[in-house]
């Protein structure tokens, strides 16, 4: 299958397979105008199948979640037609209306305007907490 | 803007100067009778706690200052639709700081985002509530005259008591503290406190279900209370509830200069009658805790 190449916009590669459609709607991707690709079960030479994801623009969107939603992409950025950077995001400190909290005694379940957030508060084992409650996440 | 959400928020260097401030405070009363003159605080208390409401109120009258807020009779009444945010912008434009409890938990750091003067919070459902831990602290320095080198027994309900882990959490910042924790099996420490503080930190600390037995070597012995509704069934709660009692006779083999203390308000965990050795603590603790809030009111304040 042929999809076209893009000359400046973003490409998130190596995704696990199955995974596009949750990144393209935590990234906001069905709020965009432009052309946006979603390739499913890709031949993979790592792991057999993966997804991608092409974004027909240079836009300003929270990549880092990457790192924790789907963490071994890697994310292309295109700038008149090559490469022009290429990384894997980290698990980033902070995430965003990314998860919910879960505890029933939290103000952000009462309160349904508050932001999720959580802040990363071990690395190694991957623990983030909600700031308001300090719930881990789950 | 300073905010205190949990008592980990403050260094403890900060924690000593309010306790010097506070000590001050109890010898020269005079000399603070007006350094908020003309400040208000406001206390928000989206559920009723009569008696950290009143020590807020007082520390604040025994400043100079003066106090408004509200007291919800109920948690139904405390939000007409209003966001925690939206009420703290409004008390911003009278008050010039806010204690703040309300039942839901991280309520008073949601404020703190939104606020435009100090929170202060004053307990935020069974997670923080600071400046307890404060008033503990303020009464094992008068007591023991400083933290270093203390064997702390903790008895009770150690699992879901959040004074407890607020206490193991300030007290594990000091050296040679050793923790004696004194819990049915049910209401152990949880493994969170265990591993995130105790064991990071290599703290000693020694499990027990027999408070008689650890007696002789407490510095300091903190009750809790038992509550019957954190028990599976009614025979566990009777079979245990009179081992974590105290009573005169369990203080026998207690060390002279033991401080006996509660976060109040108690039940039946320590009997009345251990209210008159000169051991009992409890009481003074109250009264620590409106110096210590004072101390933090003139902190976050800025007052010299
Ligand atoms: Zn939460």
């Amino acid at each position: 299958m042929v999809i076209d190449s893009i000359n400046n916009g973003i490409v998130i590669d190596h995704i696990t397979s199955g995974k596009s459609m949750l990144l393209y709607q935590k990234l906001g991707l069905d709020k965009l105008n432009c052309t946006v690709a979603i390739i499913k079960n890709a031949p993979s030479s790592k792991n057999g199948q993966k997804d991608i994801i092409k974004i027909d623009t240079l836009i300003d969107i929270d990549l880092d979640m990457l790192g924790y939603l789907d963490p071994g992409v890697s994310v292309n950025i295109i700038k008149d037609g090559t490469i022009a950077s290429k990384f894997i995001p980290e698990l980033p400190e902070k995430l965003v209306d990314v998860i919910k909290c879960k505890n029933p005694r939290c103000i952000s379940q009462e309160e349904q305007e508050l932001k999720h957030i959580f802040k990363l508060t071990d690395r190694e084992k991957r623990i983030y907490r909600c700031i308001y409650c300090e719930s881990k996440a789950k | 803007m300073r905010s205190i959400i949990d008592i980990l928020d403050l260094s403890t260097q900060e924690i000593d100067s309010l306790i010097k401030t506070a000590c001050d405070i109890i010898d020269n009363p005079d000399k603070y009778a007006e350094k908020c003159k003309r400040k208000k605080l406001a206390t928000l208390f989206f559920e009723p706690s009569t008696r950290t409401r009143l020590s807020f109120e007082a520390a604040m009258y025994e400043l100079g200052g003066n106090v408004i807020g509200f007291s919800a009779a109920n948690n139904s009444s405390a939000a007409k639709g209003e966001s925690v945010s939206d009420t703290v912008k409004t008390v911003s434009c009278y008050a010039d700081i806010i204690a703040m409890r309300h039942p839901k938990e991280g309520a008073p750091m949601v404020a703190s985002m939104a606020a435009s003067v100090p929170i202060i919070n004053a307990g935020d459902g069974g997670h923080n509530h600071p400046t307890q831990t404060l008033a503990d602290l303020l009464t094992i320095y008068r007591e023991k005259g400083g933290f270093d080198n203390l064997t702390v027994g903790l008895c009770g309900d150690l699992k879901f008591g959040r004074t407890v882990h607020s206490l193991i959490n300030a007290l594990s910042r000091y050296s040679g503290i050793k923790f004696i924790l004194i819990s049915p099996e049910e209401l152990k420490l949880p493994e969170y406190v265990v591993n995130n503080v105790l064991k990071k930190k290599n703290i000693p600390y020694v499990e027990t279900t027999d408070l008689i037995g650890a007696m002789p070597e407490l510095d300091i012995l903190y009750m809790t209370r038992v509550q019957r509704e954190r028990f599976f069934n009614e025979q566990d709660y009777i079979r245990l509830k009179d081992s974590y009692i105290l009573t005169p006779d369990k203080l026998e083999t207690a060390k002279d200069d033991l401080a006996v203390m509660h976060p109040l308000p108690r039940v039946n965990e320590i009997s009345v009658a251990v209210d008159n050795d000169k051991r009992a603590c409890y009481f003074k603790q109250v009264l620590n805790g409106k110096y210590m809030r004072m101390a933090l009111i003139l902190m976050l304040l800025g007052v010299e």
